[in-house]
């Protein structure tokens, strides 16, 4: 116990703290240790620090997301190893594997789902391009279609120590404040009703309820941009914008 | 083969005698006689084979002509005597413009899942299926993608409804509280169900009383792509990317084993030693992973099976990586042989492996200690997931599925391919057909896939003729058109068969996976239904699905 009122206040240190919680560079910042900073950057420094992957295993890539995880590479090491079931308790979406037809609305609506501020790094060529499956018939060609992205790995599928450094990046840029890109979404989940009238939406009017969530998927992507989403086409989102 | 000649005439005779209007033609394929029978006959064709032995249904294949589709029929004979394996196919040609064949669901209840996925890719329609509807595809696709017309361009729409409770009406029942049922949807996401699954789940309390498994969330084309790649090189990379986890060397070998069966090339003798090596340690990996993902459904947690599971995999791997050069998706196999000789200096490597082999029984006791000797696991897994050989062998179940359930099949070992005649092992079966047998029946083959490897490691450190790894294999390859071949492997998950169909160019016509992971997705609805909720999720941690081969 310090004698505050004999103690000169240059050697006199805010609160009573216990000596295993001091160290060399708490007494740096002098009597009194305070550091004046930004609230954005602490903020910032927190959400990178501290970030919560979603477990969501898609394909081939899960498998290296799994070692990335477990024993040797360990991503916990660098605070981002504690992957969260509910999309509602996670902040970063890491997409591990091909999208089709049949999931897309799902990894949408769970995209969709996650509180701000939220981040996606988006693992293997098959979430860039399509990769090796580009040419079917029922890909995706790339996560970017319909989610903004904020780092690319890529590889297929890339390495354990590839998405380490794709998770270290996207907490790089998190902890510069920058927020991810807008991109141009063509995919687009909405009601039946709201599509404007084409051949297509005609010919599943008759089969489905009219508040049916839909979604277009087209093949090419000269037809992606076609009349039925133009009023997607233009739309900008907010959607990862963050706080600070 | 003698056995297997004489007993074709009987069956020929037989069949002519019992059914006479049923059949059109005999034919010869590649692997087996074919028996060209009348679509709407087709299902009684099917029942005199299986009253004469022919117990499992491999695959059901639609193969698209000119004039004409045709369902392929893969039957084989289940049985622990080599000398009693034997195969036979089974076509029913139909229409080109309303293609529809009798189904034969209700002879093997596993031709159920087959004949959808034949419906929704090919649009050949079964007659009297239960359940005719889309498997892989949306409900709401739009034609069928393997036919030659198919447009691709077209726009398609999928839909995101909620599913309305498919056996409501069995179950109302007025002012009966007690008859109250539950709708669940597990998945498509959900940790517990390894990928991409959607289980369709109706609960009354905690028992399960309805589940439909629905599929096709990872679908990625894998047959309409290879369709388009020629035989050579541009194949060889998909099989890697059906069955993910590791076992890449295994789906190599089933292509690489139908097409130089079909397009006669030799592999080397030293070739086939590296192989075996390869797949055997590819083994090791996949089962690896499937016992710590029970482990990790069972507990719940990222827990100490998972972790020693995957510090294991991850040795594995790095020699496998040293091999060929990829942790995962190998690319290594070649027709005719391998891509690359043993890795240099070959003395370290094999010192690696040898390594991981004295290691690897004081593992494997820790392991079953691990599994057997929890009391928490014990009770969880055993007795729960019964599935009895019969119903195993009525839906197709292969693989450890089926050597848990005490039936002996190994194709490794009733049709032997490579090396494996050479070598040393067991077939490893346990008969508590539960869920702690199939696990235990993966740990047992860990043991075995060990004693392979190390036969293997000690043929190549002696070897001292010529290392030739690729024999002579022209630069391109076309197979005699008109031909078609169905030969399986034993992959990590069971009965790995692929189903070519030649047209004499360098690209195949027909390209089918016949995918063990199916079929064993199949029973799963026998084995959950009036269990509990959470026994049903230790019985698909069980079944060890890997949905890039479920989809394909």
């Amino acid at each position: 116990m310090l004698d505050k009122s004999k103690t000169p206040i240059s050697e006199r240190r805010e609160g009573d703290v216990d000596p295993r919680m001091n160290s060399k560079l708490r007494e740096m910042f002098g009597s009194i240790p305070i550091v004046t900073t930004t609230f954005d950057k602490v903020m910032n420094w927190a959400r990178a620090s501290s970030m919560f992957p979603f477990q969501f295993g898609i394909a081939c890539c899960s498998i290296e997301m799994m070692h990335a995880v477990a024993i040797k590479h360990d991503m916990d090491r660098f605070g981002a190893g504690v992957y969260r079931n509910s999309p509602r308790q996670a902040d970063l979406m890491i997409v591990p594997g091909t999208i089709n037809a049949k999931l897309a609305p799902r990894v949408k609506r769970l995209y969709d789902q996650i509180p701000e501020p939220k981040f996606v790094v988006s693992m293997g060529s098959c979430t860039i391009s399509g990769g090796p499956f580009q040419e079917g018939y029922n890909v995706v060609k790339g996560l970017e279609t319909f989610a903004p992205v904020d780092i690319h790995v890529p590889g297929c599928p890339p390495r354990p120590e590839a998405l380490l450094y794709g998770v270290m990046k996207m907490q790089e840029k998190v902890k510069r404040g920058e927020s991810s890109p807008v991109t141009v979404k063509p995919y687009e989940i909405r009601e039946l009703q709201d599509w404007s009238r084409d051949e297509v939406a005609e010919f599943f009017e008759d089969e489905l309820e009219p508040d049916t969530l839909v979604m277009n998927y087209t093949h090419s992507p000269e037809l992606s941009g076609s009349a039925d989403v133009e009023d997607g086409v233009n739309e900008t989102t907010p959607a990862t914008e963050g706080e600070g | 083969m003698s056995v297997v000649t004489r007993r074709h005439e009987e069956l020929h005779e037989t069949i002519e005698d019992e059914l006479p209007d049923a059949i059109l033609d005999f034919d010869e394929h590649h692997n087996a006689p074919a028996v060209v029978a009348n679509p709407s006959r087709v299902d009684d064709v099917v029942r005199i084979l299986k009253q004469n032995g022919y117990n499992h249904l491999s695959s059901v294949s639609a193969v698209e002509y000119d004039n004409r589709y045709e369902s392929v029929y893969h039957l084989r004979r289940i049985t622990d005597d080599r000398e009693d394996f034997d195969e036979i196919n089974v076509v029913a040609p139909a229409d080109p413009d309303e293609p529809a064949v009798e189904t034969v669901s209700d002879v093997f209840k596993g031709a159920n899942w087959h004949e959808r996925e034949a419906y929704d890719l090919m649009g050949i329609r079964y007659d009297n299926h239960p359940d005719m509807r889309r498997i892989l595809l949306p409900e709401t696709w739009k034609g069928h993608p393997l036919r030659d017309e198919y447009d691709v361009d077209q726009p398609q729409y999928t839909t995101l409804e909620a599913h309305a409770n498919p056996i409501e009406e069995r179950y109302e029942v007025e002012n009966d509280a007690a008859l109250d049922t539950m709708f669940l949807n597990i998945g498509p996401h959900h940790p517990a169900t390894h990928g991409v699954l959607h289980l369709k789940t109706v609960l009354d309390g905690e028992v399960v009383v309805d589940v439909d498994p629905d599929i096709g969330y990872l679908h990625r084309c894998e047959e309409y792509l290879c369709e388009r790649l020629d035989y050579k090189y541009q194949i060889m990379p998909y099989p890697d990317r059906w069955d993910y986890v590791s076992a890449g060397m295994l789906n190599e070998m089933a292509y690489a084993r139908c097409i130089e069966d079909l397009a006669e090339i030799d592999v080397p003798e030293y070739a086939q030693v590296i192989r075996v090596l390869a797949q055997e340690l590819s083994r090791i990996a996949a089962h690896m992973l499937a016992v710590g993902t029970f482990a990790l459904d069972i507990y719940g947690e990222l827990n100490v099976i998972f972790m020693y599971a995957f510090k294991d995999r991850e040795i594995v791997q790095e020699m496998l990586e040293d091999l060929s050069g990829q942790r995962l998706m190998f690319n290594y196999l070649r027709l005719g042989g391998v891509a690359y000789d043993l890795p240099e200096p070959r003395d370290e490597w094999f010192g690696k492996i040898r390594g991981f082999l004295d290691d690897l029984p004081g593992k494997m006791d820790e392991y079953r200690s691990l599994l057997e000797g929890n009391e928490l696991l014990r009770k969880r897994a055993e007795g729960t997931g019964i599935l009895e050989p019969e119903t195993a062998k009525e839906y197709g179940c292969t693989g450890p599925v089926l050597r848990g359930s005490g039936v002996g099949y190994d194709v490794r070992e009733v049709d032997p391919y490579g090396y494996y005649d050479e070598l040393d092992w067991d077939v490893v079966t346990y008969d508590g057909c539960d869920n702690l047998s199939r696990v235990l029946v993966r740990l047992g083959e860990v043991e075995e896939s060990a004693r392979l490897v190390e036969q293997c490691v000690d043929i190549l450190e002696s070897w001292d003729g010529d290392r030739e790894i690729q024999s002579r294999v022209p630069r391109s390859i076309t197979p005699p058109a008109e031909t078609e071949n169905y030969t399986a492997v034993e992959g990590a998950k069971g009965e790995l068969g692929i189903h070519i169909v030649s047209d004499g160019t360098e690209k195949p016509h027909r390209f089918k996976i016949r995918s063990p992971c199916f079929s064993n997705l199949a029973v799963f609805s026998e084995l959950a239904e009036g269990e509990y909720l959470a026994d049903m999720i230790a019985t698909l941690g069980s079944l060890d699905l890997v949905f890039g081969e479920v989809d394909r």
